[in-house]
């Protein structure tokens, strides 16, 4: 790790926080397989891109903001959702494009928001969350309401001439703001040495004055660690700060993505050494939190939340053809 | 032999302007760099340098004077060792049409338009809602637009307003003067010059629960922000399936302003037009501007506000009432007419007045629809109105293909089909970038004659 990341010592939890975080990751990594499997039967349609093997960047962060801090990412957004206790079933069955997904159908994979759950969506364009997510963080400035916004981005958006734009007036205005970079080392299929002249994206503020740090994002308890620190920076009025998570996504760009790019090896070595869930699993075991048994029954909880998610997304009635011209604009005055 | 020193064009628009204040006196001696006079022109106030040495012979106008046009010589310099018995009668002002360089082109002062079209504007009042016995005060369009900002900043406060030059400097055209002395600088917010960024920015405060204004300094800048004009504001309600509100608007001057070339005279009409999810207003006058932007601020959704930059500084009525809203949708009747209907939209339904008042002398009467808003387009008040005259014009200064008038013909020929005399007619600029030269923009903007044209084409009278 480079020169700004910290390597603590062993971060402190507890039993309860664990299998918390344990629960939360298991739901993501889950629900994304099972959402792969109705791609492939047809079920889901368009593009869909999975969080696999990135569960603990966005369980870690939602582990270390306080209720009512905003959340906002790219079209790889089923994992941020579910963090944020948006339910399955609602998110599965606007993957399935049904009339009980959470935009009715009309949003897709990409497309999905909640105001009540703090999360804004959901971006389809690059990039395009990141000043977006600033803006939030302007909002509760000036409504002084003491949130802070989280804009999760990748190292392909980390190219974006608009980020840049964005960390320069976050800072300039010293935004509420945390720049979360999923580092998953592949833009699409072009990886960070082939894209990225200087691939220490962590340091990408610096010229505008705003401070980085990198973080071992398969270990949800680092995460938590950095983000805490980072949230109270932002918090306290000193600005905005950049938290890059080291990461990596085992399945390829989108469903379509035969991911070709990579070896097999590259991907079986993270997921043996580096598991998320996996390193979490272990210390659960060697400090005696849970036994295997305790852990099998999570799964099989999950897995049954899962079930019931994708039995809601296949009945789900498709939305009423009368929807087609509804949510275009508002009433005035409403 | 004196040099001659000329009230100077400061900007692109402008045609005259206050001379404020003498910074020399008569027998000073200055050098090219001295400051010499301050004036006050349509967008800013304005220090005008010496480019030549010498002395200052004779001050002609007097500090104060209002209304100096453009080219009136305003100061006689000496150069060494002249007396003040060189001195020549001054040439006299120039007018607009023969003024040499400055920016005051010939089309635009070929156009003038809302001295002769007030009268019809006041006389077709039918469709505002103005208590009889309101009075009106003559305000620029500038200072309405300005004032309808002020009044819901006032009323709301969450609304507020970012852009370049926004507050400092007071507006790149003044259109935000004293807005930041009002309201400070949280709620008058000065952006770096990164469009991208702070529409982006802008649209995150509208989720976030405020009401931005966002101001583009022209709409050509707005080229860099369109992706989230588009995808980040317009389409978020329905891709949310209703939950997510973006209540935004972003304004700022459109169009053909004067000589500035292809870059910055670019009329965006059309494409915004184009996007559902979004509401599009371009106002002609003063009243609209300030009752229209008033209801854009208010409205729940993303709004595109179409200023005309050339328009900035023309004065009329707007009606004296605590608050004057125009709804966003509705047409305007601006002259009554019975052999042809001619629709237009911000500047725009100036030509077609002054076309109208052309084609009355020849025995034509034209009808004069003012659009104000794109989308929602009032079709009904546009049917309506070719029922009764049987023949359409539709005008506007961007181009023709996928235009404002290839839509409101298609809708005609639609809906009202058999009620044709003639196939609609459209008036457009060129299918050119515009020009520099001053003589081929003129060519390639439509202008007055180019809609009577139209409309004696579509009466079959030529």
């Amino acid at each position: 790790m480079a020169a700004k990341s910290q390597k603590p010592p062993k971060p402190q939890t507890n039993k309860k926080e664990l299998l918390h975080l344990y629960r939360e990751m298991l739901l993501i990594r889950r629900f994304e397989e099972k959402a792969g499997q109705l791609y492939g039967m047809g079920l889901i349609a368009g593009f869909c891109h999975l969080y696999i093997g990135q569960e603990a960047v966005v369980t870690g962060v939602n582990a270390a903001i306080k209720e009512g801090d905003q959340m906002i990412t790219s079209y790889r957004d089923h994992g941020h959702m579910l963090a944020l206790g948006m339910s399955a079933s609602g998110v599965m069955a606007e993957l399935t494009g049904r009339s009980g997904g959470y935009s009715k159908g009309k949003g897709g994979s990409m497309h999905m928001f909640s105001v009540e759950k703090n999360f804004y969506g959901g971006h389809g364009i690059v990039g395009a969350q990141v000043p977006i997510g600033a803006g939030l963080g302007l909002a509760n400035k000036y409504l002084n309401n003491g949130k802070i916004s989280t804009v999760f981005f990748g190292d392909g958006a980390a190219n974006q001439g608009q980020v840049y734009e964005a960390l320069n007036m976050a800072q300039l205005w010293k935004l509420p703001t945390l720049f979360i970079i999923e580092n998953n080392q592949y833009a699409m299929g072009t990886s960070i040495s082939r894209s990225t002249a200087q691939k220490d994206l962590y340091k990408r503020g610096l010229s505008f004055g705003v401070e980085g740090v990198q973080v071992d994002g398969m270990d949800v308890l680092a995460v938590r660690d950095a983000t805490k620190k980072a949230a109270a920076h932002a918090r306290s009025g000193k600005g905005p700060m950049i938290l890059e998570m080291m990461t990596y996504r085992y399945r390829g760009h989108s469903m379509s993505d035969p991911a070709k790019y990579r070896t097999r090896e590259e991907v079986s070595e993270i997921r043996e050494e580096h598991d998320p869930i996996d390193m979490v699993k272990n210390r659960l075991l060697k400090e005696k939190w849970a036994d295997l048994d305790a852990l099998k029954a999570i799964d099989k909880d999950i897995k049954a939340i899962v079930a019931e998610a994708v039995e809601f997304a296949k009945t789900s009635p498709e939305p009423d053809p009368s929807e087609l011209y509804t949510d275009v604009l508002l009433e005035v005055g409403t | 032999m004196s040099i001659d020193i000329q009230m100077p064009a400061l900007s692109p628009t402008m045609e005259e302007g206050t001379l404020t204040k003498w910074l020399v006196k008569e027998g000073d001696s200055v050098k090219s760099g001295d400051m010499l006079a301050e004036i006050e022109t349509d967008k800013a106030t304005m220090e005008v340098e010496a480019i030549d040495e010498g002395v200052v012979g004779k001050i002609l106008v007097a500090e104060g004077t209002q209304n100096v046009a453009v080219g009136t010589v305003i100061l006689q310099l000496l150069e060494d060792g002249e007396g003040l018995d060189v001195l020549s009668a001054p040439i006299e002002a120039p007018t607009p049409d023969a003024t040499p360089k400055p920016a005051p082109v010939s089309s635009v002062s070929s156009t003038p338009e809302p001295e002769q079209s007030t009268a019809s504007v006041q006389s077709v009042p039918t469709e505002i809602e103005v208590p009889a016995g309101t009075a009106m005060v003559e305000t620029s369009i500038r200072d309405a637009l300005r004032d309808a900002m002020a009044e819901e900043m006032r009323r709301d406060e969450r609304v507020f307003i970012m852009g370049e030059e926004v507050a400092e400097y007071q507006g790149a055209y003044k259109v935000t003067r004293e807005l930041l002395q009002e309201f400070g600088e949280g709620r008058v917010i000065d952006t770096p010059i990164t469009e991208h960024g702070f529409a982006g920015i802008g649209v995150g405060a509208a989720m976030g629960g405020l009401r931005p204004i966002v101001e583009f300094m022209t709409w050509n800048f707005a080229m860099q922000a369109i992706d989230h004009i588009i995808n980040s504001a317009a389409k978020t309600l329905y891709m949310s399936g209703g939950q997510m509100r973006c209540p935004i608007v972003f304004r700022g001057p459109n169009g053909a302003a004067s000589r500035v070339g292809a870059q910055h005279s670019h009329d965006y009409s059309s494409w915004y037009a184009n996007v559902p999810g979004l509401k599009v207003v371009a106002p002609y006058d003063a009243a609209d501007a300030k009752g229209l932007l008033k209801s854009a601020i208010r409205d729940p959704n993303p709004v595109v506000f179409l200023e005309h930059e050339m328009m900035y500084g023309e004065i009329m009525d707007v009606p004296d009432m605590d608050d004057y809203l125009v709804p966003i949708g509705k047409a305007l009747v601006r002259r009554v007419g019975s052999d042809v209907t001619i629709t237009a939209h911000s500047r725009m339904v100036g030509r077609a007045l002054e076309a109208a008042d052309i084609l009355a002398d020849e025995g034509i009467s034209a009808e004069v629809i003012d659009l104000r808003t794109i989308r929602p387009l009032d079709s009904d008040a546009i049917i309506k109105s070719v029922k009764k005259t049987n023949r359409i014009v539709c005008a506007e200064e961007g181009w023709g293909q996928s235009g404002i008038g290839a839509e409101i013909a298609t809708r005609v020929m639609e809906q009202a089909f058999d009620y044709l005399d003639a196939p609609p007619a459209r008036v457009f600029q060129k299918d050119v970038p515009l020009p520099y030269a001053g003589n081929l923009e003129a060519l390639s903007l439509p202008n007055a004659q180019d809609v009577v044209a139209a409309a004696k084409g579509v009466c079959y009278a030529n």
